[in-house]
C-alpha cells in the first residue's frame, strides 16, 4: 500500500510581481526520503515555508494525509504531524538541550494549567515522561550527555542535529530537513547521512530534505525533484537526475557544480 | 466660518505634530530606534529659546540658538548612549530611549522647576490676527504653517537630492550593506539626529507660539502624539509624517470642537490602535516581511 | 529543571516554614508599630510594587515583549475593587477576597482585550499599542466622572491592605508565576521569546500562549492596584499614568529582565532607598534615570540577568541531604 502523506497540487505563491514557485506537483510517500535539489534562488525553501504554512500559497493546494490544509496555521500542521528545521538554525538559545527537546514534546505533554500551578500528580507524571522521551531521543541522536548545555553554546554542526530531534520530538509523519549539512566537514556530512538513513528507518516516517551536498542528496534519497527559477525541471530516480540534460544545464548554467 | 477657522487651527497644531515626527520617522526610518527622547528635546529647545528671550536676545538669534542646541542636545545624547548600544537587543535600546526621556526631563525640572513658565511670545512676534474673507486668522498660525512646509520641501530635498541624504536611504533599507559600500554609518545615523533634532527646535518655538506655558512635561504627550503621527502616516516617509501630522492635528481640533476635550488623548492613541490593527505600516508606509 | 537529591516533601516543608516565620516577623513589625506608621506603609508599598514587577517581568523578561501600559492594568484592578468595596454588600473578610479576585478578572479580561490587537504586532509597535491603551484607560476613567469621580478622586475607599494581607498576595503571585514558568506552558512561554516561528513550528500555539501571559500579566497588575487603593483608601488616575508604567519597567529592568529574586531585590531597594536617603529624594529620579542607561549600556540583562534564588541550592549548599547518601 503506497500511502501518500503529502500531495502538492499545482502549488503557487507569488511575492509582490514575481513568481517565486509555479505549477509545483509532487507527492510523497510514507517511508520515503525525497530530495529537493536546484540552486539558489530556485524556491526550495519557499516550498517548505508553503508546506509549513509560513506562507499561504497563492494557487493550488497541499494535502496532507488527504485533507486540504488550507485553513491550518504553523502550529497545526506541525500538531498535524508536518515538522521541520531551518536554513538558519532557529533554536531557543538561552534554553538548554534538554528543554529545547521538551519544546518539541509540547502536545505530547499532557498537563493543563490548573494541574501545573496546583502540582497535582499529573504534572509530576507528565513532566516525567516528556523526559524520558526526550532524553531517549537524545540518546540516539549522542546528545544526553550534554543535555544540560545551553543550546546556543553547541557546536554548529550539533546544533543542526539538536534541531532534528526537535523536530522528531513533535511526533511528524514527514520532516522536512533544509539543507541539514550546511557548513559540516565531509565527516559530519558523513554521519549525518547515517543518521537520516536512521531515522527513517526507526521512526517509519518521510523526510523531504533541501540540500546541497550532492554526495548525500544522491546516498540517501529515493527520488529527486529539481527546481529552476520555481519550476520543476526533473523528476526521478538519483540516476536519472544525474544524467538529465536540463538539469546539467540549469547548474552548468548558472556556473555551479554538480557533484 | 468656524469650521474654517478650526481648520486653520487643526492645521497649525498639525504642522507642529509633523515637525516633530518627521523626528521619529528618519531615526525610526534608519536604526529601528524609538527616540522617546525626542520630544523632550523640544523641551529644552523651548527652555532655550524662553531663556534667551527673556534675556533680550534678537529674536533670529533667539531662533538659530534654539535649533542649534537641539541639535546638539541630540548628537550628544546619540553619541553618548545610542551608539554604543547600536548592535544590542531592541529592547534594550527601547529602555534606553526611555531612560534618556525620564533624564531630560528630571534634570529639566530640577534645574527650571516643575511648574510652567510663561512664554514671552510678544518678543518674539507680535501677536496680530488677519480677517480674511470673515474669517479670523492668527499670523502664528500662518507662520507655522508656512514654516513647517518650507522645512518639508527642504527636507525632501535633503534626502532626494544630496550626497547624505542618498546615504541615508541606503543606511535605512540595509544598514550592513551601506557600510560595506564605503558609507560611513556612523556619520549618516548622527546626521539623522541632527536633522530631525533641528525640526524639533523649529518645532520648539511654533509650539511655544500655540502654547505659551513651558514645563518640562511638554515633551512628553507631545513627543508620544507626534509619534502616534508618524506611524499613521507611514515610518520612514516624508509626506507620511506629514499626514499623520495633520490628521492629529485636525482630529484633536475636531473632538475638542464637539467638547469632548478630556478625550483628546485618548482619541489620537484610539486612532493609533484603528491604524495598527488595519494596516499597521500606516498611510503611506511599505512592507516589511520577516525572512524565514 | 534542578536537579537534585532532596526530597519534595523536604523542600516543601523547608518553603512552608520559610513563609511562614517571614509572615510572623513582619506581622510583629507591623503590628507593635516600632517602626512607625511610614514605614509600615513603606513595607506594604514594596509589596504591592513586587507584585507589579514580578507580574511585568513575566511577560517583559520571559515572554520578551515590553509592554509599556502596566499601569493602565493596576487602575482597572484598582477602581474596580474600589468601587466593589465601597459598596460593602459582603463583610469585612469576603468583601475583601472577593474584590480581589474581582479586580484580578477585571484586569486580566482587559489584558487579553488589549493583548488580541497586540499579538498582531512585535517590538516597538506592541510597546506602543500598549502605551496607547494604558493611556485610553486612564482618560476613560478620568472622563466617567460619574461613576469614578475622575480628577477629583475617589474617597473613601476602605483600607484594607494590611501586611498580612498584601504579603500572602505576594507570595501567591510569586507562587502562581513561578509554578508556570517551571511547567511546559513556562516552557512555552520562554521558547517564543527565543524564536517565536521555531516555537509555532513546535506546535506551540503563540497566540493563545501570548494572550494567556498577557492575562495572567494583567490579573496580578490588577490585584496590585486594589492593594495600592487599600492602602491610600483614594485614587486618581494620575496614580496611572505613564511614568508609573515607566517606573514598574525601571524596577524590572534594573533587577533583571528575566529574574523573578531580581524584581524582588530592585522593588525593596529602589522603593525604600528614598525613604532613607531622604536628602537624595530630589535627585532621585535623576539618578535612577542614569542608572537605567547606564546598566543598559553596560550590562543589558539587568543587575541580576535571570539569576534566580533557588531554596534547594542553598539547603545542599549547607549540607541537607537525602539520608540514605549521608550514610
Amino acid at each position: 500500500m503506497s500511502n501518500i502523506v503529502i500531495e502538492c497540487k499545482n502549488l503557487g505563491i507569488d511575492f509582490g510581481g514575481l513568481t517565486a514557485v509555479d505549477n509545483f506537483n509532487k507527492s510523497i510517500k510514507s517511508s520515503q526520503i525525497s530530495g529537493l535539489i536546484g540552486p539558489n534562488g530556485a524556491g526550495k525553501t519557499t516550498i517548505f515555508n508553503l508546506l509549513t504554512k509560513v506562507y499561504k500559497p497563492t494557487r493550488g493546494s497541499i494535502l496532507f494525509n488527504g485533507n486540504d490544509t488550507k485553513n491550518m496555521s504553523i502550529t497545526s500542521i506541525n500538531k498535524a504531524g508536518v515538522a521541520r528545521t531551518f536554513q538558519n538554525i532557529r533554536l531557543f538559545n538561552k534554553m538548554t538541550v534538554l528543554e529545547n527537546v521538551l519544546v518539541g514534546l509540547h502536545n505530547r505533554t499532557n498537563c493543563n494549567l490548573v494541574s501545573s500551578i496546583l502540582r497535582l500528580p499529573t504534572y509530576f507524571r507528565s513532566e516525567k515522561k516528556a523526559k524520558e522521551i526526550a532524553l531517549n531521543l537524545l540518546e540516539i541522536f549522542d546528545m544526553k550527555d550534554i543535555y544540560k548545555e545551553n543550546a546556543g553554546n553547541l557546536s554548529y554542526g550539533t546544533q543542526r542535529k539538536l534541531e532534528i530531534t526537535r523536530a522528531l520530538a513533535t511526533s511528524p509523519k514527514i520532516l522536512l530537513l533544509d539543507e541539514p549539512a550546511a557548513g559540516m566537514n565531509p565527516k559530519e556530512t558523513e554521519d549525518l547521512m547515517e543518521t537520516i538513513k536512521k531515522i527513517q528507518n526507526d521512526f517509519k516516517i518521510a523526510i523531504l530534505l533541501i540540500e546541497h551536498d550532492m554526495k548525500l542528496v544522491m546516498g540517501i534519497c529515493s527520488e529527486i525533484t529539481v527546481l529552476n527559477y520555481g519550476k520543476i525541471i526533473a523528476n526521478g530516480l538519483p540516476i536519472e537526475i544525474q544524467n538529465n540534460q536540463k538539469v546539467i544545464e540549469a547548474y552548468l548554467g548558472k556556473g555551479e557544480e554538480i557533484a | 466660518m468656524l469650521f474654517f477657522s478650526q481648520l486653520i487651527n487643526g492645521l497649525q497644531l498639525g504642522s507642529i505634530y509633523a515637525l516633530i515626527a518627521l523626528g521619529y520617522s528618519m531615526v525610526y526610518g534608519i536604526i529601528r530606534l524609538l527616540n522617546f527622547a525626542h520630544g523632550d528635546i523640544l523641551m529644552v529647545g523651548a527652555y532655550v529659546a524662553l531663556f534667551s528671550l527673556t534675556a533680550s536676545f534678537d529674536p533670529w538669534l533667539v531662533i538659530t540658538l534654539t535649533i542649534i542646541t537641539s541639535t546638539l542636545l541630540a548628537i550628544i545624547i546619540e553619541k553618548v548612549t545610542y551608539t554604543p548600544l547600536r548592535n544590542a537587543p531592541r529592547l534594550s535600546v527601547l529602555i534606553t530611549a526611555i531612560g534618556v526621556s525620564i533624564l531630560l526631563q528630571n534634570l529639566s525640572q530640577f534645574f527650571f522647576g516643575a511648574s510652567g513658565r510663561p512664554f514671552p511670545v510678544h518678543l518674539l512676534l507680535e501677536p496680530t490676527v488677519f480677517n480674511f474673507f470673515g474669517i479670523n486668522i492668527n499670523n502664528n498660525s500662518i507662520i507655522t504653517i508656512i514654516v513647517t512646509i518650507v522645512s518639508m520641501i527642504v527636507l525632501t530635498f535633503i534626502v532626494k537630492r544630496t550626497r547624505l541624504g542618498k546615504a541615508m536611504r541606503a543606511v535605512s533599507q540595509d544598514l550592513d550593506a551601506a557600510r560595506l559600500m564605503g558609507v560611513n554609518v556612523n556619520n549618516v545615523v548622527t546626521f539623522t539626529f541632527a536633522v530631525g533634532a533641528s525640526l524639533a527646535g523649529i518645532g520648539s518655538i511654533l509650539y511655544a507660539l500655540r502654547f505659551p506655558l513651558i514645563s518640562p512635561n511638554i515633551g512628553g504627550i507631545l513627543g508620544l502624539k507626534a509619534f502616534v503621527a508618524a506611524i499613521v502616516g507611514g515610518i520612514g516617509s516624508i509626506p507620511g509624517a506629514m499626514i499623520g501630522g495633520y490628521t492629529i492635528g485636525i482630529l484633536e481640533v475636531l473632538v475638542i470642537t464637539f467638547g469632548l476635550s478630556g478625550w483628546t488623548d485618548g482619541v489620537v492613541f484610539l486612532l493609533l490602535i484603528i491604524v495598527l490593527m488595519f494596516k499597521p505600516t500606516g498611510i503611506m508606509g511599505k512592507n516589511i516581511a520577516e525572512k524565514v | 529543571m534542578r536537579e537534585t537529591n532532596i526530597p519534595l516533601y523536604i523542600r516543601y516543608i523547608v518553603t512552608a516554614i520559610l513563609l511562614t516565620s517571614f509572615l510572623f516577623i513582619g506581622f510583629f513589625i507591623t503590628n507593635s508599630n516600632i517602626l512607625g506608621r511610614a514605614h509600615n506603609t513603606l513595607i506594604i508599598q514594596i509589596g504591592f510594587y513586587i507584585i507589579l514587577s514580578v507580574s511585568l517581568n513575566m511577560v517583559a523578561g520571559y515572554l520578551g515583549q515590553l509592554p509599556l501600559g502596566h499601569a493602565g492594568f493596576m487602575a482597572v484592578g484598582a477602581y474596580s475593587a474600589s468601587l466593589f468595596w465601597r459598596l460593602g454588600i459582603l463583610p469585612s473578610f469576603s468583601n475583601i477576597i472577593v474584590g480581589l479576585i474581582i479586580s484580578g478578572i477585571t484586569a486580566a479580561i482587559f489584558g487579553i482585550i488589549i493583548g488580541v490587537p497586540a499579538l498582531r504586532l512585535k517590538g516597538d509597535y506592541l510597546s506602543i499599542i500598549t502605551l496607547g491603551f494604558g493611556e485610553i484607560i486612564r482618560v476613560v476613567i478620568n472622563n466617567l466622572d460619574n461613576i469614578t469621580y475622575g480628577a477629583r478622586g475617589l474617597l473613601n475607599i476602605p483600607r484594607y491592605s494590611t501586611f498580612t494581607l498584601v504579603y500572602i498576595c505576594v507570595i501567591i503571585t510569586i507562587m502562581v508565576i513561578h509554578l508556570i514558568m517551571k511547567s511546559k506552558h513556562g516552557r512555552a512561554i520562554i521558547a517564543i521569546r527565543d524564536n517565536e516561528i521555531a516555537a509555532r513550528s513546535c506546535g506551540v500555539n503563540v497566540i493563545y500562549y501570548k494572550v494567556f501571559t498577557f492575562a495572567v500579566s494583567a490579573f496580578f497588575a490588577g490585584i496590585a492596584g486594589a492593594l495600592m487603593a487599600g492602602n491610600q483608601g483614594i485614587l486618581v488616575p494620575n496614580n496611572f499614568d505613564f511614568m508609573t508604567s515607566v517606573n514598574i519597567l525601571m524596577i524590572v529592568v534594573l533587577g533583571g529582565m528575566g529574574s523573578m529574586f531580581g524584581s524582588v531585590i530592585s522593588s525593596i531597594v529602589l522603593i525604600s532607598l528614598p525613604v532613607f536617603l531622604q536628602p537624595l529624594n530630589e535627585y532621585r529620579m535623576i539618578i535612577y534615570s542614569l542608572l537605567l542607561i547606564v546598566v543598559m549600556i553596560f550590562k543589558p540583562t539587568g543587575l541580576m540577568g535571570s539569576y534566580e534564588f533557588s531554596l534547594t541550592y542553598f539547603l545542599e549548599k549547607i549540607g541537607i541531604k537525602r539520608r540514605e547518601e549521608n550514610v
